[in-house]
């Protein structure tokens, strides 16, 4: 029993010599990964566009419910949001916003140092969200690759996309 | 003249030692526990953190100081003062060097033995003025613990008085020119230092105040100063059992090369390292196995401790 106690002992002693697991937070930052989910931002695609279409389907995902928007259509055939926005003192940063998100628009980044001393700033609006970049998919353009048609870009001439295909024309 | 002021500079030099250095042990025993469990521990304030004693010094003054209207008032009030003043009065027989000490007194081991005593009562009476359920179970353990361990830390010093043939404490030290007595004494030695563990209610046998069982033990409706006091004075009782184990086993300030204090410090020092080390690395036993533990292990052992040493001393007589 004795044996055993002081083998203990011993082996806690031992940890004086060992590094220090802590990271002493404000004086010294820890490595946050690419993709940690931080603070949400809305991206832009690699012409500048806003990527959201305002599918809705990150306010559906979201767990707390803490994004609300509206949709609104160009008159070049584009959707996008009227208003983005989200709650931030709801947001538990789980990142299914991102998940469910079809054209990469909603991304986590590794920021989270969000204080406010007013409950009220914590909900970010639209201007508050959007970055000037892409984020993490450096070359993604949803109106690039999906079939929509908008002005200057008709059915069929997205990427990688076949004409439409007429069905009268089947009847074999 | 120096017939006055060397007494006074004595006295008031351990009492603020002491007292300054129970402070400190509150941050050195929660940088310490840091290392142990990789990390740093309390750094924040001033160099390596030193000033946190400052300021929960500054904190516990400006907490309020809260007496439950079901205790017994003056008790509870008088309590916490019994730890303190008794483990202060219990340095006053130590020998820290040749020169430094407040009294040489002939029974001071027995003076040592009774102020370790009368600070049970602290605990006890805090634990029954509280007039809490928790507290009371605190108080109880300390008393029943203090029974079974007051019993066998007297005895397991006996082979030391034995050898060096006083009570007195600097005889004791400079009995032990030849070689310390942790060697001839080293069942005595273990005996006391557990005995010693259990006295001061540190970890693993701070069963009194187990935070798990008993909410808080005995301090559960301490706050501020008054529990500050309980807390200078447990820290008070690890430094003067560190010091007496020194005293009594280590060979007090004796060692080669460096000045008597320095030595008494290091000896002291290394110690109370140890106790803190032990709360860092062993669980807390259950109640029932501390006195199973304490009647039917350290009792006996003290006791052929006892006899054996006697023996041995006859026989070479």
């Amino acid at each position: 029993m004795l044996a055993s106690q002081l083998r203990s002992m011993w082996l806690v002693f031992r940890h004086l010599f060992t590094r220090n697991a802590t990271v002493q937070y404000p004086d010294e930052k820890p490595y946050l990964a690419p993709r940690y989910r931080g603070r949400i931002v809305l991206t832009r695609d690699p012409d500048g566009d806003e990527r959201c279409v305002a599918c809705n389907l990150c306010a559906v995902a979201c767990p707390p419910d803490c994004i609300s928007l509206q949709k609104t259509e160009d008159e070049d055939g584009r959707w996008r949001p009227a208003y983005f926005r989200i709650n931030f003192s709801r947001c538990i940063m789980c990142g299914l916003c991102e998940d469910a998100c079809p054209t990469y628009a909603i991304q986590l980044t590794p920021d989270f140092e969000m204080c406010e001393y007013d409950r009220q700033n914590m909900v970010y609006e639209k201007e508050d969200l959007l970055i000037s970049g892409p984020g993490k998919y450096h070359d993604y353009s949803f109106y690039r690759v999906a079939g929509k048609a908008i002005d200057g870009k008709d059915k069929g001439q997205a990427q990688k996309e076949a004409p439409p295909i007429d069905v009268k024309s089947l009847n074999l | 003249m120096s017939a006055v002021w060397i007494p006074l500079a004595n006295i008031f030099g351990i009492l603020i030692a002491a007292v300054l250095l129970a402070a400190l042990l509150t941050w050195g025993e929660r940088r310490l526990l840091g290392f142990w469990q990789d990390r740093p521990g309390p750094n924040r304030v001033g160099p390596f953190g030193l000033l946190q004693v400052v300021a929960d010094m500054i904190k516990l003054f400006f907490k309020e100081d809260f007496v439950p209207r079901f205790a017994d008032i003056p008790v509870f009030v008088l309590a916490p003062t019994v730890v303190m003043a008794t483990m202060l009065l219990g340095f006053a027989v130590i020998p820290v060097a040749p020169q430094i000490g407040v009294i040489d007194l002939n029974v001071g081991l027995l003076f040592f033995l009774a102020m370790s005593s009368i600070a049970v009562y602290s605990v006890m009476l805090g634990g029954y003025a509280s007039n809490n359920k928790y507290a009371l179970l605190g108080g109880l353990r300390a008393g029943a613990q203090t029974v079974s361990y007051e019993v066998f830390m007297g005895l397991s010093l006996m082979g030391v008085v034995m050898m060096s043939g006083s009570f007195n404490l600097r005889e004791i030290v400079q009995a032990q020119t030849e070689g310390w007595f942790i060697i001839p004494q080293f069942v005595g030695f273990l005996v006391f230092f557990i005995a010693g563990i259990a006295e001061s209610h540190r970890l693993p046998f701070d069963l009194p105040e187990a935070e798990h069982e008993l909410t808080a033990g005995f301090h559960t409706e301490y706050s501020g100063m008054k529990f500050g006091m309980f807390f200078v004075g447990e820290y008070l009782s690890v430094i003067l059992i560190s010091s007496l184990i020194t005293t009594l086993f280590l060979g007090g300030w004796l060692g080669p090369w460096l000045p008597p204090v320095v030595w008494f410090c290091l000896k002291t020092s290394f110690l109370v390292m140890l106790f803190i080390l032990m709360r860092a690395a062993l669980p807390r036993p259950r109640y029932d196995q501390l006195m199973q533990f304490g009647w039917k292990v350290m009792l006996p052992l003290a006791l052929a401790n006892l006899l054996l040493t006697g023996g041995i001393l006859l026989w070479n007589q």
